[in-house]
């Protein structure tokens, strides 16, 4: 596979090797738990939603529940990652749209409050219109939910992350859908599993081909997400990926046992797509070569225009 | 909003909100008389009361400190070189110092080049770990600085991995983010901040930004004139990527040899169009939504 970058290791200078970034202090498995989590949330009160219109009451409250459970979860990462977790409510201090991590705190707050109750009202059966209200409102945010958190990495100087920002909400979209159909596909009866389904494969489909892009795009910055370990999550995440988007078009309608597994491979593709796309982003900030090389290399483009 | 961002921007405290104010204040370091004494970096420990980041040592030059961080607001960078490895890049020895002039020096032994250099805190015109802070724990000063307020900040670290230089940390063992604050409580009273006042050779000078800029922009001429050709200036440019430092520097060879980016850029130039491409998936997202179910009834 590509282990190994074809071409030579490119020269320049640093100081005695030492990285230029910080290193990002968000913790593993919070942070990259967190972005599958949010994906997987925002994917189930999309499906959620449909169920309901639809009137496929067994994946609906499957997906009501995985909406609220991924929120729920979600928040408790992402306050137990804060170095004063008793701050949290910090966070709903201000909004500023040019702090992705504040526009998201405002994204997960209500998506969290709104999602809950419509998993607490269907579980229980009451106040059902404001139950349904609530999924709806849910789903509204639903969107915004799975994919800001590529701004949140992606407005960084971190290169592997910033370089990607352009693809990076794609893939997480792609592996939200992916996460939320397999999760569903896992707990519901295949007669009402095809739109989780129709979700998971779409998702598939739309993940593999932004990661694609994004390799082919972003140059040298690339090589995290293709060597060492982020290299290998993101490999696994792929083939894993495929082979369960596969399973799921050809067989998943017509076998509990096949949903079930692709369904599970689907989830855990997500989870490595996410782990992985979170340590590329580590390993090219410990690097100095990720942030001298391109510096470099426009410093040189901007010189030669302006000799033009 | 024009060049909130990115670009330049003339008024730096004026465009975060600040009618009256004084002006810009901040340090050219001119790292050509730096003689590594690191005074500055004890005299910023004991003015600020910042806690001890540790007694290693590197073993790989005078350089004990290391990097700047979150215990570290000044740090003293040693660049020592064997003039026998290659220095192409430089075109040495022909383009060194003159005899006794700055701080280059040969050894008679073995030809060693040294180079020190006292970074800080760059209090960028756009400052990527301010406008990435949720908390508005980070926030600009009526002096244009940069400076975290302890009593808010609540540890999310996003102000770490914004920074294009590796400045501000976290202090694992608090939880909370700190920085370089250009001694804010000093300039309130119209003091020198304490590592300008420390510095025995006046590498590190303080003052009002637009004078400090003119000054390093006589001294790099003058360096030039007497033939240090390798003398340049280091986020001075109003016109970079983060539309130039309010602590810039006079560095003897390139950027990344002193540990600094050749070319930083701040990370919310590109914030419409993260913005814009986040739309578009969940767009996308909700698209493959409704799709999942319309059509087949399976």
């Amino acid at each position: 596979m590509r282990e190994q970058s074809m071409v030579p290791e490119p020269e320049f200078e640093s100081y005695y090797g030492r990285q230029i970034l910080k290193t990002p202090t968000w913790k593993t498995p919070d942070v990259p738990l967190y972005l599958f989590l949010g994906g997987m949330a925002g994917g189930s009160a999309l499906l959620a939603e449909g169920a309901a219109l639809s009137y496929r009451p067994d994946l609906e409250r499957v997906a009501r529940l995985a909406a609220a459970g991924g929120a729920a979860a979600g928040t408790v990462a992402l306050v137990h990652d804060l170095g004063r977790p008793e701050r949290f409510l910090n966070m709903l201090r201000v909004l500023k749209p040019t702090s992705p991590l504040s526009v998201g705190s405002f994204i997960l707050a209500p998506f969290s409050a709104l999602s809950g109750a419509a998993a607490l009202s269907n579980l229980t059966g009451r106040l059902p219109r404001l139950g349904r209200l609530a999924g709806a409102g849910a789903a509204v945010f639903a969107g915004p939910l799975a994919t800001y958190t590529a701004a949140l990495v992606g407005n960084t100087a971190v290169p592997a992350w910033h370089e990607a920002y352009r693809e990076l909400p794609f893939v997480f979209a792609g592996s939200g859908a992916t996460a939320a159909g397999g999760l569903a596909m896992v707990f519901t009866p295949v007669a009402q599993a095809g739109p989780a389904r129709r979700m998971a494969v779409g998702g598939a489909a739309l993940e593999i081909a932004a990661a694609e892009v994004l390799l082919t795009r972003v140059g040298m910055v690339a090589e995290p997400y293709q060597q060492g370990r982020p290299g290998r999550l993101m490999r696994t995440a792929r083939a894993l990926t495929a082979v369960a988007a596969g399973a799921t078009a050809l067989a998943g309608h017509r076998s509990r046992t096949v949903s079930v597994l692709s369904g599970a491979a689907c989830v855990t593709a997500s989870v490595l797509t996410r782990f992985g796309v979170f340590e590329a982003g580590i390993a090219s900030a410990r690097d100095p070569k990720y942030v001298v090389v391109p510096q470099r290399e426009r410093l040189r483009q901007r010189q030669a225009a302006e000799a033009h | 909003m024009t060049n909130s961002l990115w670009g330049r921007l003339d008024d730096v405290a004026g465009d975060a909100g600040y009618d009256d104010h004084p002006p810009r204040m901040g340090f050219f370091t001119d790292t050509s008389v730096c003689i590594g004494c690191k005074a500055c970096e004890v005299a910023c420990k004991e003015w600020n009361q910042v806690p001890d980041d540790g007694y290693l040592l590197t073993g790989m030059s005078y350089d004990n400190t290391g990097a700047l961080g979150a215990s570290t607001w000044r740090h003293v960078a040693f660049v020592e070189k064997s003039l026998d490895v290659s220095t192409v890049d430089l075109g040495l020895p022909a383009m060194g110092p003159p005899e006794g002039q700055g701080q280059a020096t040969e050894s008679g032994d073995n030809g060693i080049r040294w180079l020190m250099s006292s970074d800080v805190c760059k209090h960028c015109t756009h400052a990527a770990c301010l406008d990435v802070c949720p908390t508005g724990a980070l926030f600009r000063t009526e002096f244009g600085t940069v400076v975290v307020q302890p009593d808010v900040c609540n540890g999310c670290g996003y102000c770490v991995p914004a920074c294009p230089y590796g400045v501000i940390d976290q202090r694992k063992e608090d939880g909370r983010v700190f920085k370089c604050t250009l001694c804010y409580d000093r300039l309130k009273d119209g003091e020198t901040p304490a590592c300008a006042q420390a510095c025995p050779t006046e590498s590190i000078q303080y003052g009002e930004v637009s004078e400090l800029r003119q000054r390093a922009a006589n001294r790099v001429h003058e360096l030039h004139e007497k033939g240090v050709d390798v003398a340049r200036l280091y986020g001075a440019d109003p016109d970079d990527g983060v539309g130039g430092d309010g602590a810039f520097f006079l560095l003897l060879d390139e950027p990344e040899v002193y540990g600094l980016p050749p070319d930083p850029v701040v990370t919310t130039r590109d914030l419409g169009s993260m913005w814009r491409h986040v739309g578009a998936a969940a767009a996308t997202l909700v698209g493959i939504g409704v799709a999942s179910f319309v059509g087949r009834r399976r």
